[in-house]
């Protein structure tokens, strides 16, 4: 290839020694849940317990996304009186719930995955499918 | 994964041209060159948005904010339909009734008709709830997960997971075409080509699939269009009425008013579409209060129809009233599909060759291929023979995908996907039922040629599309089901 980009550089830099995937945790139905089985490949990189309470923060946080309260029952009325209009103008929970969680993201990174090696993907850009976790090889941490 | 990379920007212009290129690429090759020094410079300002690249059988507008189906099957004739009778509903019925009864009818039918429009569209343009396909390393990662539990024997492993959701057990399909295993209740549409969270049916009137994030549309859509329909059939029946009280009987009414045919048509439109959209609208009620899908219902997953001992709804909260709030009233997913979201970088430097001149066939099913898989070696081979037709529209980068992309890029059964494609085609050809596919009569015609044909031999609810290939009315066939169901 003849030019190779900035940013893919950076990526030749640390090459990608694995990836992980955190899949979806089914038992309490359709609602966004992952597992929090450490996953064996993470085992020498991350402590097992810095991991699972950040799966279990995300699950947090998107349940509260998906709660069925008195507030979304009071935004979904109004909704359906404006024939979903509002839906144009105003912004969901769901969706200022996400924007948290991809802070809650980008912050994990910066602290606790990126000097180790390790890179988190907000869910959101996997289709909320799975938490992918990239292993860089470790020779990038030695430059 | 650099191969996929390498491969699939082969056949694409790059700045320096390629040692052998096959010869279906030749023209496209000359094609390049006139308007690519030119275009160089401004090629990597040029992002494109992912709405350009999408895998499924969608059309995008205005830059990727609204989604149909590539079929947009009967939409105009419904818009058309509906605001053909409000219209003459409200130049002959109106002005009588106003004269001799209240001024609020025409502002009732108006609001009942703005509603009805606008959820209409709303469904039409919504993103039903699409999960986008995964990634090359997912798939791959799901690929080792089940050869790693899978079998040595000649058979391949059954691609099914099975998963406890509130002590019911759930079976997990594994999609060939996205290669995943679907969340629970997602289905796989093949007239859209998409897998769709909580899918309902693929809705021909409306023109897109119906799935969790419009269903609340469409549930809203079609009992605000039941109140619209009887409101102006009862107009209607009572200007006529009062016209005939007026003079010397009906025949004589009818013949002095001025809009007698139009009158006469709305109400014989009406009455049949009444009973049809009413018996939907109460279908629907039935589902939501139980928190059901078409599907699920059809395909009798939850009432034991198929085999199950004991399955009851896992989804199901028990209540009525919560079940209809947390359908219709509960949080607004998002969508995932991030239409206008744009290309990763690396992902864009990949295809950075790609000449924005060309035919948006060509550069769609190339990035379809980086997309699919590491297997997609395979798939660029089998596919690139097809490239040598450019798209007739050539325009680059226009707001419409065009139309022909999809028969050629998708209908092409690569080699892995050949077994679940032909699975799939004989299935279809096997068993001529329809899917959980809607109608909403307006015609006598159709209405006459009721059938119910249910399908539980389908996974997919997937038909071969043919609008007038004998629609199932599901007029009568639901009322059949509400009264059956609903002790």
């Amino acid at each position: 290839m003849a030019e190779t980009h900035s940013l893919q550089d950076m990526r030749q830099q640390a090459a990608v020694a694995a990836k992980v995937f955190i899949q979806r945790d089914y038992t309490n139905g359709t609602v966004c849940q992952f597992q929090t089985k450490f996953p064996s490949d993470l085992e020498t990189r991350i402590d097992k317990q810095q991991f699972e309470e950040t799966v279990r923060t995300l699950n947090n946080l998107y349940a509260e996304a998906e709660k069925l309260g008195s507030q979304s029952y009071i935004e979904g009325c109004l909704a359906c009186l404006t024939a979903y209009t509002v839906f144009l103008c105003m912004e969901t929970h769901y969706e200022k719930v996400l924007k948290k969680i991809a802070k809650f993201v980008q912050e994990q990174n910066d602290k606790i995955y990126a000097p180790r090696g390790l890179l988190l993907t907000d869910p959101i850009e996997r289709g909320l499918r799975v938490i992918e976790v990239t292993i860089f090889e470790d020779r990038s941490l030695t430059r | 994964m650099k191969n996929c990379e390498y491969q699939q920007i082969d056949p694409q212009a790059l700045p320096t041209p390629t040692p052998t290129p096959p010869p279906p690429h030749h023209h496209h090759h000359h094609h390049h060159h006139h308007g690519h020094d030119g275009d160089k410079r401004e090629e990597p300002n040029r992002l494109r948005r992912k709405w350009e690249v999408f895998p499924g059988k969608n059309r995008f507008f205005c830059g990727g904010r609204i989604i149909v189906a590539r079929q947009s099957g009967v939409l105009p004739l419904t818009l058309g339909l509906i605001l053909v009778t409000s219209v003459l509903f409200f130049i002959f019925d109106c002005p009588f009734l106003v004269k001799h009864l209240t001024s609020c009818i025409p502002v009732i039918g108006g609001v009942l008709f703005i509603f009805v429009v606008i959820t209409l569209l709303q469904t039409s343009f919504t993103d039903p709830g699409i999960l986008p396909r995964a990634t090359p390393d997912e798939a791959a990662d799901i690929e080792k997960q089940i050869e790693n539990t899978g079998s040595t024997s000649y058979r391949p492993p059954p691609r099914t997971k099975e998963v406890l959701i509130n002590q019911q057990v759930v079976k997990l399909k594994y999609c060939f075409t996205c290669k995943m295993f679907r969340p629970p209740r997602t289905s796989h549409c093949s007239l859209c080509d998409n897998c769709v969270e909580r899918f309902d049916h693929h809705c021909p009137w409306v023109g897109n699939c119906v799935g969790k994030r419009n269903y609340r549309f469409f549930y809203t859509f079609i009992v605000s269009l039941s109140f619209l329909t009887a409101f102006i059939f009862g107009c209607v029946t009572t200007h006529l009425a009062l016209r005939a009280q007026g003079g010397k009987g009906l025949v004589f009414a009818l013949q002095e008013s001025p809009g007698r045919y139009p009158s006469l048509s709305n109400l014989v439109i009406c009455f049949f579409s009444v009973w049809s959209i009413l018996g939907l609208s109460g279908f629907h009620t039935y589902l939501v209060a139980s928190n059901l899908t078409t599907n699920e219902d059809i395909k009798g997953s939850w009432s034991g129809k198929s085999g199950a001992e004991c399955a009851t709804n896992p989804y199901s909260h028990r209540n009525i009233f919560i079940n209809c709030c947390s359908v219709l009233c509960g949080p607004m997913p998002p969508s995932l599909i991030d239409r206008r979201g744009f290309l990763p970088v690396d992902e864009y430097a990949q295809t950075s060759g790609t000449d924005i001149e060309l035919p948006t066939l060509a550069a769609k099913s190339e990035i379809n291929v980086c997309t699919q898989g590491t297997k997609g070696l395979l798939e660029s081979a089998t596919r690139s023979p097809l490239l040598s037709t450019p798209c007739p529209q050539g325009k680059p980068q226009s707001a419409h995908t065009c139309p022909d992309n999809s028969p050629t890029v998708n209908s092409d059964p690569s080699p892995e996907l050949s077994t679940s494609c032909g699975a799939r085609h004989t299935a279809r050809s096997l068993s001529d039922t329809s899917p959980p596919r809607h109608t909403k009569t307006r015609s006598k015609k159709s209405k006459r040629a009721a059938l119910h044909i249910p399908n539980p031999a389908f996974d997919d609810p997937a038909s071969p599309t043919s609008p007038d290939a004998g629609p199932s009315t599901k007029g009568s066939g639901q009322k059949g089901a509400t009264s059956a169901s609903m002790h």
